[in-house]
């Protein structure tokens, strides 16, 4: 079983688990005692050397990394430990033909090629494990508690769903993972997030991040590592909080993490990755521990209420310009922050202060990426559009984050909902997320989108994006227009 | 890949007073399909620097002659969105060594350094002294100097300290990356990750 030897030492469990907790009885964050079980050394008067235990790599951020281990004549430390899947700039049809751009094309070769080169497991195009990284990383059972994880992508955020430190780095710190499988990491500063209560109606995991955002600003966490508390994310699935977790990096937050329990227990048990046996049975006593002791301090803590979020959308150029469906957009004095660049982002928008976003015209709709292209998402949207049919002047791109998500949209009938309303599910990818394929909304198009970013040209140049859940973004192929989901349920 | 020694700089500077700069707009995704990494700098602004038929866009600040120099000062939360180390890599294709703002997002700080750029996050108020004294007068000039780490607008002489931590500052100094310190400590690393459980 290949497993195994990811777990050449298992009582290593059990040598690091009990570190924490005899040498101290100072009450310990879970984001502390999953990263002071990483520092390999401390710098004086500079970062941690902090040790990754898994590392993701796609086609994008990783070719120049190679090269700079080429040019100084490295190999790869620890090739078991790291991953490579497509998915950037991958086609989202026709994944068994050649990929057209040349460029593109490159890239893939190159992430094949160097992964064969340095003994690199390797989910290209057409292999049953392949699609996002976020997506096929935890459904494999490669993501687990107490890890720490990083890719060269913002949103490796996504893993800490499983109450591991997972963030993004960018291409120098990929090729030092490669090398060392360490990177150069001060400690952030600790934030706790707490959200209780009842969620209303076709309120989403995707609005409880996006009123988050919205609340805290694009920098608001900037230099804090969050973790998310209450019980709005205990009731939560792992699909849910994968989407929360991902969203983190959008409000400047390095990462975001959960307590790991029995929802994140029974998801990973007895998949391929995930620990087996007597392996088990001591990786669960280790992340038994894995959560903040009562009395534990965080550098800035803020409690939000559920009843207070609804169906959540974005008007502006950032995923801090927020608001719910059911209001109108806020007048720049009303904010804190520069008005020009408020007016600047409205301009790009074409919306004006006090609008309206409910009756807007959308053109296109995008279901997938990292956030929200997993079953669950697909569920939500199929829920929608059964029975309806997608709205004529809509272009609807349907995108599942991994194969594994396609068969299960195959299997639990989806497809037939889907194929019956109208609408046409592609191959898994990035896709409509970042446009580096053909997947791109064109010049002042309206993009309804479950991604993650709404940036200017986020989805081709010129294009709008307006973030929404799975079920905001059904509700408007369906009818053509920003549409409130509860009027559809 | 080790860079060149960062020290003191001394240039006049480009101002893009606009808030929340993110990545996907200093490289957009579509450039990102290089597999070295040159020739970024063609493309740094790419959608805001040219028309959709690639003619310039003339109010756009790198198309305008009168502004030029290796440091760049932008607004507040600067280099927020996607982890792309292209963006840093496109602006020092592009000939910038300096970036200033009053808030930097942390990839695109740290990404800064591991390429060879100096970021200096100065106060909001200094951050705004340094735009008005660029418009005032173009040729403004401002002298970076990392071993002070202080930033001093030669022309006014008005200075601020900035922060770098002791170990970042050493390498900038004297060109070192960080795959070097890591290099030595090979066998300490191989220690510790076989205690690893994993
Ligand atoms: S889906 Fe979007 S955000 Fe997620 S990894 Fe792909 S490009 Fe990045």
């Amino acid at each position: 079983m290949i497993f195994l030897q990811f777990f050449p030492n298992n009582d290593g469990y059990l040598q690091n688990n009990s570190k924490p907790f005899t040498m101290s009885n100072k009450p310990d964050t879970l984001f502390d005692k999953v990263w002071d079980a990483h520092v390999v050394r401390k710098i004086e008067d500079g970062p941690d050397v902090f040790f990754i235990d898994r590392h993701f790599i796609h086609e994008v951020t990783s070719p120049v990394a190679f090269l700079g281990l080429q040019t100084r004549g490295v190999q790869v430390m620890f090739p078991d430990q790291t991953f490579a899947t497509a998915d950037h700039n991958t086609p989202t049809i026709n994944q068994h033909l050649p990929v057209q751009d040349p460029l593109s094309a490159n890239q893939l070769k190159a992430l094949e090629e160097n992964s064969h080169k340095y003994g690199i497991s390797h989910w290209g195009l057409g292999n049953p494990k392949n699609g996002i990284v976020h997506v096929v990383g935890p459904e494999n059972g490669i993501t687990q508690p107490g890890m720490t994880i990083v890719c060269g992508d913002s949103h490796t955020s996504t893993h800490g769903a499983f109450g591991a430190i997972a963030f993004g780095i960018g291409t120098s710190e990929v090729e030092m993972v490669l090398a060392s499988q360490c990177i150069m990491q001060p400690k952030p500063l600790k934030m706790r997030i707490n959200v209780n209560g009842p969620l209303g109606k076709a309120v989403t995991p995707k609005d409880v991040t996006l009123y988050i955002i919205s609340k805290l600003t694009t920098a608001g966490a900037t230099g804090y590592f969050v973790e998310y508390a209450g019980d709005v994310f205990e009731k939560m699935s792992m699909e849910g909080r994968m989407t929360v977790c991902n969203m983190s990096i959008e409000m400047g937050a390095r990462g975001g993490m959960i307590a790991p329990d029995e929802t994140t227990y029974n998801y990973i048990n007895g998949r391929l990755f995930a620990p087996k046996g007597e392996a088990w049975a001591k990786a669960l006593a280790y992340w038994k521990t894995l959560k903040t002791d009562d009395g534990a301090t965080f550098d800035k803590e803020y409690t939000f209420d559920a009843a207070d979020i609804e169906p959540m959308i974005t008007y502006g150029t950032n995923p801090g310009m927020g608001m719910g469906i059911s209001r109108s957009i806020p007048m720049a004095e009303d904010l804190k922050g520069g008005a020009a660049t408020y007016d600047k982002s409205l301009k790009y928008m074409d919306f004006h202060e006090k609008d309206q976003m409910i009756g807007k015209k959308v053109d296109f709709v995008f279901i997938g990426s990292c956030t929200n292209g997993r079953i669950e998402d697909f569920r939500a949207f199929a829920s929608i559009i059964k029975g309806r049919q997608k709205a004529e002047h809509v272009t609807a791109w349907v995108v599942p984050g991994s194969h594994i998500v396609e068969q299960q949209i195959k299997d639990e009938g989806i497809l037939d909902i889907l194929t019956n309303a109208g609408f046409l599910l592609r191959q898994p990818g990035c896709s409509a997320c970042l446009a580096m394929n053909d997947d791109k909304v064109p010049a002042g198009k309206y993009a309804v989108s479950t991604s993650n970013r709404n940036f200017e040209g986020r989805q081709g140049p010129g294009s709008r994006t307006l973030l929404a859940s799975p079920l905001v973004a059904a509700a408007a192929a369906v009818t053509g227009f920003v549409t409130d989901p509860r009027d559809l349920m | 890949m080790a860079y060149d020694k960062f020290t003191v700089l001394k240039s006049t500077a480009v101002p893009l007073p606009i808030e929340n700069v993110d990545t996907d707009q200093i490289i957009p995704a579509r450039f990102l399909k290089a597999t070295t990494r040159n020739g970024f700098g063609d493309n740094l602004f790419r959608d805001w620097r040219y028309n959709g038929d690639d003619t310039p866009k003339q109010d756009f600040i790198l198309n305008n002659p009168i502004y030029s120099g290796k440091i760049l000062v932008g607004g507040t939360n600067f280099g927020s969105g996607s982890s792309r180390e292209h963006a840093a890599w496109a602006i020092y294709d592009y000939g910038f060594r300096c970036v200033v703002s009053s808030f930097f997002a942390d990839i695109f700080r740290g990404n800064c350094i591991n390429v060879g750029i100096l970021p200096v996050q100065v106060s909001a108020a200094f951050l705004e002294k340094m735009f008005t004294s660029i418009e005032a007068n173009p040729n403004a000039e401002f002298t970076v100097g990392l071993q002070a780490q202080t930033i001093t607008n030669t022309t006014t002489g008005e200075a601020e300290p900035f922060d770098i931590n002791g170990y970042k500052k050493n390498n900038l100094l004297n060109g070192f990356d960080d795959i070097d310190y890591l290099q030595a400590m090979d066998t300490e690393i191989k220690a510790f990750a076989s205690a690893r459980p994993i």
